[in-house]
């Protein structure tokens, strides 16, 4: 038995029936890990001793019947953006290089005690500043399915990992696409979830008003499972939301007929791959096959998601980086430093990627004295205006389909040398999370031999429904069932 | 040299720490000053660790609403944080969560008296709102270190509009606000303990123009003797720098106590841009109707309505009726004594403002625990008011009711200090008294009336003090009437 | 050199820079300024968007009066956290000297 092509679900079934143990699953994680991933480097860091020592506890649990929750000895891994106590979190990040959180992250909290064994930290872009995982501090990740193409970003690593095997799910955070996008890159499933669904607490935060943590694996039972687990208010984090978390995994398996599914007609023009369009097609027709009322809508304000996303993140990020500074952790360049300012300085310079400066400098520049109406105020207020086109499609469908992205996964070092057109890659991911709704990356194709994504995006706090559906494509394909080419 | 009169133009802001268990946006203790040692009340979320996140303190947000409106002030049914970004080695998180343009509190007043000496004069208070304090810095050698335990403190910000004519008003200003904190409970006061700091906008213009004109903002103002003397320096500089054809720079200047000047603070040229944007980690604050209304019921008294009353009420003279009033805990004594005892509320408040007060101030306590019970200081004026005691013997017996928390009656009883008043011991010591010394009654009889006095002296001398004056006296009187006879 | 119809110079670029303290030398603030004005050019599209009766929408999720209980909680392990800091001392997060004030 391939224990590495498990899905979660198969794998919790294989747990209670004790054919396989915690410790010995988690063990062919690692295995797997330390023999392909040198390739792929989906991995910032790998913790064998805690797994191990998480799996045995789970055993024992499992045992003696004791508290056995969905996610029991289940080996997961986590973007290197969530603070894991005692764990080194880095956020492949330069000026984090040494930084062992105190704290953990209450996803993480939340996940241990539901007996989940964490096998260690992906690799992403800098700070969640990219598309592609180059923005790496220390190494790219590659894809499985084309060790010369990257795998999407910002979470990377993150759908590298859960599409090689090397865990049987990934928690990934999205800020404007980074799971769905490499999610859809990778062939698997990803949730990015309503805003406050699930709390930020110990998250690092990229755009505090756009970070949503969300896992990605296999299937969408195995999402729905992982979502279940972590989703809920936190008094630790005020923007979660103080609404009850429905069981998710139990309501699949209903029946879409007779449910609206709106396409978005401005995210149909020109500049999508061919592969990527006709694959969005022919799951659009499996919809309408499957029931589905299909509906073409529109999202007026489109063209200035982009726009819009990147100068809020500007500005917010630029306040969020600025506690990294060499005073109380990471990175301090204090070598001929004439005082404190000039640490900054130094430390700053050197502990931060290009684009990660890029962004901080533009942030600092949309909110200066002169500038902030024409720019941060401005976004924010056509981001009124995208929620209220998502709002008005809302009313007339029960979800909206699109590509997560109008390529298929590109080589490395292809959009290194324009950062904006790297920005353009997420052309179709961004929006949804200034209107802070959640939407469900589906695997739904392949286009010469690279995988496609779609994305299915629904009202706030209605991942129920976007379960349901992307449940019922499932059933009727098979692209998420296609394994990378690896190892 | 033209001989233009300057007017003072002086606006305030006082920073005021709000007296909560927990800091503003962490459960970490906000009781820095008792902390034992330096970053024992720290947290992932005070020390901006990465990934941690605020939540506001509700007691805070109460407090500065009492606050608002004891001040008069609108109580914003919404109102919002905003990030204000600087970096500074005493701020961890590279921006300070405050308010900006939605603040808890704005437009009130608080009236002072006018500069005139005549009536009252309003200040205008632009707003107040609710930030959290910085860490401490500690400089040593060539290097800082720094203590996060007074990270986060909840600080609520007043900013008048410049509304000063004199530093006398805003010091007069300054003091009152510290006494309506005090009375709300939510600040101590303690200006040593840095927990009440003042930074003063001053400029000077000629008198008779209504131009404001540049203005410097002194920092860190940490005592009323500090405000007084920085802000009445700068306003000497600016006329200097007028007269002699200067001009003003707008900065930011700090206080040399010791040299007494004004010193500048820009380090580099930049100017401040604090890019204030909306704090996206927290939702905004909707306050209902309702809500708002439920705190004017928590309200006390305050320190004028109390003064006013105590004039109506108790017929005190007004500078003793403010006195008393400026401080709750005064205020509060003062009023269980007179119900306590049998004389009068003018008696009571002479015990107060002068063998009470100087006592506390000569031990140097604070005048929230005066550790002489009400209820003793009513039967000491009780005693006084019997005669059982005379009134030099009330003012030792008070000290050492200070000294061993005793009641009076145990002192005056222990010590023997009862007041002689028994006619029949105090004849019998009079008559003695004549008998022994007939050259001296030959002398007063003779027509010598101050010896009386002498004889009244004798017998204090022979009672140590404790026989009733005014009865030993009569006695005499008497008998050297039957002896005239 | 593309020409853009917005420029952001290179001292602007190092007063930004300044901003957010990170020190940059002047071909690092000529390369920046380039691609700063090609980003900002593209974003004034926003421009077109008449937003004259629209409100802004700093939170997405309308949840509001989020507040704590005034409880003092224990403190997080001082050792632990000091040792993340660069450098300590007696207790104290220890940094270069402090010039000015903010
Ligand atoms: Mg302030
Ligand atoms: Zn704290």
């Amino acid at each position: 038995m391939d224990l590495n092509s498990l899905t979660l679900r198969s794998a919790q079934e294989m747990l209670r029936s004790k054919q396989v143990s915690s410790v010995e699953l988690t063990q062919a994680m690692l295995d797997r890990i330390h023999k392909i991933d040198p390739q792929i480097q989906a991995y910032m860091t790998v913790t064998d001793e805690l797994a191990l020592e998480q799996a045995h506890q789970a055993d024992e649990r499992l045992a003696h019947g004791d508290n056995v929750t969905p996610l029991i000895g289940i080996p997961f891994g986590v973007k290197d953006c969530l603070s894991t106590k005692g764990v080194r979190t880095t956020c492949s990040s330069k000026i984090l290089e040494n930084y062992v959180p105190q704290y953990n992250a209450t996803v993480i909290e939340k996940l241990s005690d539901a007996g989940a064994v964490l096998l260690g930290k992906h690799n992403m872009d800098e700070f969640g500043m990219g598309s592609s995982c180059e923005n790496s501090a220390y190494f790219p990740t590659r894809n499985p399915w084309d060790l010369s193409r990257v795998p999407g970003g910002s979470s990377g690593g993150s759908a590298a990992a859960a599409a090689a095997g090397m865990g049987l799910f990934s928690i990934g955070e999205d800020t404007g696409g980074s799971v769905r996008m490499p999610a859809g890159f990778c062939n698997i499933t990803g949730l990015k979830p309503t805003y406050g669904r699930v709390s930020r607490y110990g998250l690092i935060a990229l755009v505090s008003s756009f970070d949503s943590i969300g896992p990605m694996a296999r299937e969408v039972y195995d999402v729905a499972t992982v979502t279940e687990a972590i989703a809920g208010v936190d008094g630790r984090d005020s923007t979660s939301a103080a609404i009850p978390v429905p069981q998710y995994s139990q309501s699949l398996g209903k029946s879409v007929k007779g449910m609206k599914l709106g396409i978005p007609k401005e995210y149909f023009v020109a500049g999508m791959e061919a592969g990527v369009e006709s694959a969005i097609h022919k799951a659009i027709e499996q919809f309408e096959a499957l029931g589905m009322e299909i509906q073409e809508v529109s999202l007026p304000h489109t063209k200035y998601g982009l726009p819009v996303y990147y100068l809020i993140l500007f500005a917010e990020a630029s306040a969020n980086l600025a506690r990294f500074d060499g005073t109380r952790f990471g990175l301090s360049v204090r070598d001929g430093a004439e005082d404190v300012i000039d640490v900054y300085l130094q430390t700053r310079r050197a502990g931060f990627g290009d684009e990660v400066k890029r962004r901080i400098m533009l942030g600092a520049y949309t909110l200066s004295a002169g500038y902030y109406d024409a720019y941060y105020l401005k976004a924010q207020k056509v981001r009124t205006l995208l929620r209220q086109d998502f709002e008005q499609a809302f009313e007339q469908v029960d979800a909206l389909i699109a590509p997560t992205c109008p390529t298929t996964a590109f080589k490395l070092g292809e959009k290194t040398a324009d950062p904006l057109e790297m920005y353009l890659s997420d052309i179709y991911v961004t929006a949804t999370n200034p209107a802070g709704i959640p939407s469900l990356a589906v695997p739904c194709g392949f286009s010469q031999g690279m995988p496609v994504g779609m994305q299915l995006m629904g009202k706030h706090f209605n991942e129920e429904t976007l379960f349901q559906i992307g449940h019922a494509y499932q059933q009727v394909t098979d692209w998420h069932k296609q394994l990378p080419p690896i190892g | 040299m033209t001989s233009i009169k300057y007017e003072t133009v002086i606006g305030l802001e006082i920073h005021a720490e709000l007296q909560t268990a927990s800091k503003m946006f962490c459960g970490c203790s906000a009781d820095y000053s008792s902390a034992p040692e330096a970053n024992t009340n720290i947290c992932p979320v005070c020390t901006a660790l990465p990934g941690a996140m605020p939540v506001i303190n509700a007691k805070a947000v109460e407090q500065a609403i009492l606050v608002g409106l004891a001040l008069n002030c609108t109580i914003n049914p919404h109102n919002t944080f905003a990030r204000k970004n600087y970096f500074y080695p005493d701020l961890p998180k590279g921006y300070q969560i405050s308010q900006y343009d939605l603040p808890i509190a704005s437009e009130g007043w608080l009236d002072v008296p006018a500069d005139s000496g005549k009536g009252t004069q309003r200040i205008i208070i632009r707003r107040a709102h609710l930030e959290e304090d910085t860490a401490k810095t500690f400089h040593r050698g060539d290097h800082a270190l720094i203590d996060y335990n007074r990270a986060g403190v909840p600080l609520l910000e007043i900013v008048t509009e410049p509304d000063f004519r004199s530093v006398e008003s805003a010091l007069a200003y300054a003091t009152k606000i510290r006494a309506i904190l005090r009375y709300l409970g939510v600040n101590a006061g303690d200006m040593e303990k840095g927990i009440l700091r003042f930074e003063a906008n001053v400029s000077v213009r000629p008198v008779g123009s209504d131009e404001f004109r540049t203005r410097t903002e002194i920092k860190n103002l940490n005592s009323f003797r500090a405000l007084t003397r920085a802000s009445t320096y700068e306003v000497e500089r600016q006329i200097k720098v007028y007269e002699n054809g200067g001009q003003i720079v707008q900065e930011t200047l700090g206080w040399d106590e010791a040299r007494g000047v004004t010193v500048s603070q820009r380090s580099k040229e930049h100017a401040h841009d604090y890019r204030y944007f909306p704090e996206p980690d927290l939702p905004p604050l909707e306050l209902s109707q309702a809500y708002i209304d439920s705190f004017h019921a928590h309200l006390p008294e305050l320190p004028d309505a109390k003064t006013e009353r105590f004039l109506r009420e108790y017929g005190l003279k007004p500078q003793d009726a403010a006195l008393l009033a400026s401080e709750r805990s005064l205020a509060d004594y003062f009023e269980t004594v007179v119900k306590q005892t049998r004389d009068s509320a003018q008696t009571v408040c002479n015990w107060l403002t002068g063998a009470l007060l100087r006592q506390v101030n000569e031990l140097g306590l604070s005048v929230d625990a005066i550790p002489v019970p009400a209820v003793h200081l009513a039967q000491l004026i009780d005693l006084a008011f019997d005669k059982t005691i005379n009134g030099n013997t009330a003012k030792s017996v008070l000290v050492e009711m200070f000294q061993s928390g005793r009641a009076p009656k145990e002192i005056v009883e222990a010590q023997g200090l009862g007041q002689i008043s028994d006619e029949g011991v105090l004849k019998e010591m009079v008559i003695k008294l004549i008998a022994d010394n007939p050259k001296e009654v030959t002398s007063y009889l003779g027509g010598r009336e101050t010896l009386l006095q002498w004889f009244i002296g004798q017998i204090a001398r022979a009672t140590k003090g404790k026989a009733n004056s005014q009865a030993v006296k009569q006695l005499l009187l008497d008998e050297f009437e039957k002896l005239k006879k | 050199m593309t020409e853009h119809s917005f420029q952001i110079d290179a001292d602007m670029v190092k007063h930004v820079a300044y901003l957010v303290r990170l020190g940059i030398t002047d071909e690092e603030a000529q390369g920046f300024s380039q691609q700063f004005s090609a980003i900002i050019d593209y974003f004034n599209l926003l421009n077109e968007v008449d937003t004259s009766d629209t409100p802004p929408a700093t939170q997405v999720i309308h949840a509001s009066m989020v507040l704590r209980e005034d409880v003092a909680q224990p403190s997080m392990s001082r050792e632990e956290f000091l040792k993340n800091a660069p450098e300590s001392e007696d207790g104290y997060v220890k940094v270069s000297t402090v010039l000015g004030e903010e």
